[in-house]
């Protein structure tokens, strides 16, 4: 396939859903003529005046610093926590109701909590990041090594792989696809946390892009702006990133069907 | 030719695997099934064993219990006269399906095999060479299991199941899932590293194909409809490499099949009694 070929076919339909999304709100738009509702236009100039002053741009670099450490950190606890759980029934039955209890709190949950005990600071912000997103990598990772067929597991022990190498060398490799979604998962959970935690925790230095979203005086335009910002820097992590990683280790295994 | 062993004729001091009056339950999630029941054998150093049966007869139960991976629920199964406790890589196992870990290439697959027996590097790249070239698969060592055509891949879970060097090769219907081209050539190979093993290795494979069993083994072990016990056994004295249109082995075929027959029409006689 030529490469012209290939990214029309890789980059075709998602930019045909924003034409049509960015369509229809520009009837919308057209049709309600409220100041409510924006024209995609004057949220473009709004992106743009943005741009020139520098704010999203700050904002953008300083949210996603957060969010790497974040993510990162809910990763590390999210894998090892779920590891450990998948291997131990007593520790799984007792502890995987406290993980799904902390899946199912709603982020902003998180932040009062956070300012009580952080202040409202950078920490605040990072921690309602994490907590809020490695249940979702915990759980993810139970599941990823309760489906490994257990005919892997067998055929391991009977090539001589026991307690760490069997772990090492057949369970996880053959969990990993699973791990990957759970990647996928935890990062939509990190970003919409870190965002409720910018939101609401707004003290000096701790703008970022949700912050953009959370001062009352800002100009309806401008705060569309910041939020396309925010899901396109979500949408573009998550297609290059994680969904590029599920389909080369799919395609690999021959999971994957061609089309 | 094939007659019924007696017991005298197995001279050796210590078989390579023993089985006393073993049970075996299936597991299930409701209540376990009893799969075979009180079955007693030995098998030598050297022997290729088939043990043969209808399907639900308890084979693959055996065989589990022989590798190590399940447990028996009465009787007991021993390996050079000790319980065997668990799986081992002196005990190499070729599953129905191919096995092969679908994130590793073919040869990775095989060097894996090794570095789980502690091989060094340098001789498992050696040792994995000489595998793919003993099973035709040099030109395939870095495909991915999923490229490979079925028989190719039980063809690099045999090299892969060897290449550790174990003293006992289970199989379990191995060749159940492949055309007849692709079994006939692994029953050839399988046929010939057992011979080239020159008594250093035992075969103890499960099938329901009774011409498979005729072909590749010593002795055959026809067991009963569920709950398997010992029907009979059959040996077979015919030189190798084994031809399936052989006099012999035909006429020995057909003695089993008609053994199974009654075997099955009894069973299914029995249920209706019910």
């Amino acid at each position: 396939m030529s490469r012209a070929r290939w990214l029309a076919k890789e980059l075709g339909p998602p930019l045909a859903g924003i034409a049509g999304t960015v369509l229809v709100w520009a009837v919308i738009a057209a049709a309600t003529a409220t100041n409510a509702i924006p024209s995609p236009a004057a949220v473009w100039d709004a992106f743009v005046d943005g741009l020139r002053d520098g704010s999203i741009q700050n904002a953008a670099v300083k949210t996603l610093i957060r969010l790497a450490f974040s993510f990162a950190v809910a990763v590390g606890i999210g894998v090892a926590l779920g590891f450990a759980l998948a291997l131990n029934e007593f520790a799984r039955r007792s502890i995987r109701p406290l993980v799904v209890a902390l899946q199912i709190t709603p982020f902003v949950a998180w932040v009062p909590l956070a300012v009580v005990w952080f202040g409202a600071t950078e920490r605040a912000v990072v921690f309602v990041a994490i907590v809020g997103s490695f249940p979702a990598m915990t759980l993810a990772t139970i599941q990823a090594i309760r489906q490994v067929p257990p005919l892997y597991e067998r055929a391991g022990r009977t090539l001589g792989a026991t307690g760490w190498s069997l772990y090492r060398k057949v369970i996880f490799p053959a969990a990993l696809p699973g791990v990957v979604a759970g990647l996928q998962q935890a990062w939509g959970f990190a970003w919409k946390a870190l965002m409720a935690g910018e939101l609401v925790v707004a003290a000096a230095g701790t703008a970022g892009l949700g912050h953009l979203l959370g001062q009352p005086d800002q100009p309806v335009p401008t705060l569309l702006a910041a939020l396309a910002v925010i899901l396109v820097i979500g949408v573009a992590v998550d297609y290059l990133a994680f969904g590029q990683l599920d389909r080369r280790i799919r395609r690999r295994r021959g999971l994957l069907i061609e089309t | 030719m094939a007659d019924v062993v007696t017991a005298s004729e197995l001279r050796q001091p210590v078989p390579k695997l023993e089985l006393r009056n073993l049970t075996v339950a299936r597991r299930t999630t409701g209540e376990p099934i009893v799969a075979a029941t009180d079955v007693s054998f030995e098998v030598r150093r050297g022997e290729f064993v088939c043990l043969l049966g209808p399907s639900g007869c308890g084979k693959t139960s055996i065989l589990n219990v022989l590798a190590g991976l399940d447990p028996a629920t009465a009787g007991q199964a021993l390996l050079d006269g000790q319980p065997i406790a668990g799986p081992g890589p002196d005990r190499a196992v070729l599953f129905q399906e191919p096995a092969l870990f679908p994130w590793l290439s073919v040869r990775a697959n095989i060097e894996l095999a090794l570095e789980l027996e502690g091989v060094a590097s340098p001789e498992r790249a050696e040792r994995t060479n000489r595998w793919l070239a003993k099973v035709h698969l040099d030109r395939w060592a870095e495909a991915m299991p999923h490229e490979l055509s079925a028989g190719m891949r039980q063809r690099a879970a045999l090299a892969r199941a060897l290449a550790a060097d174990p003293d006992v090769l289970l199989g379990d219907e191995p060749f159940g899932a492949l055309d007849a081209q692709a079994r006939e050539l692994l029953q050839d190979e399988v046929q010939r590293v057992w011979v080239e093993s020159e008594g250093r290795k035992t075969f103890v494979f499960v099938t329901h194909n009774v011409r498979e069993a005729v072909v590749l083994a010593d002795r055959v072990l026809v067991m009963s409809a569920a709950p398997g016990r010992l029907l009979e056994e059959f040996r077979i004295h015919t030189e190798r490499p084994r031809d399936l249109d052989d006099v012999l082995v035909t006429r020995v075929v057909s003695e089993i099949h008609g053994l199974l027959m009654r075997e099955v029409d009894a069973s299914v006689a029995r249920e209706m009694a019910r």
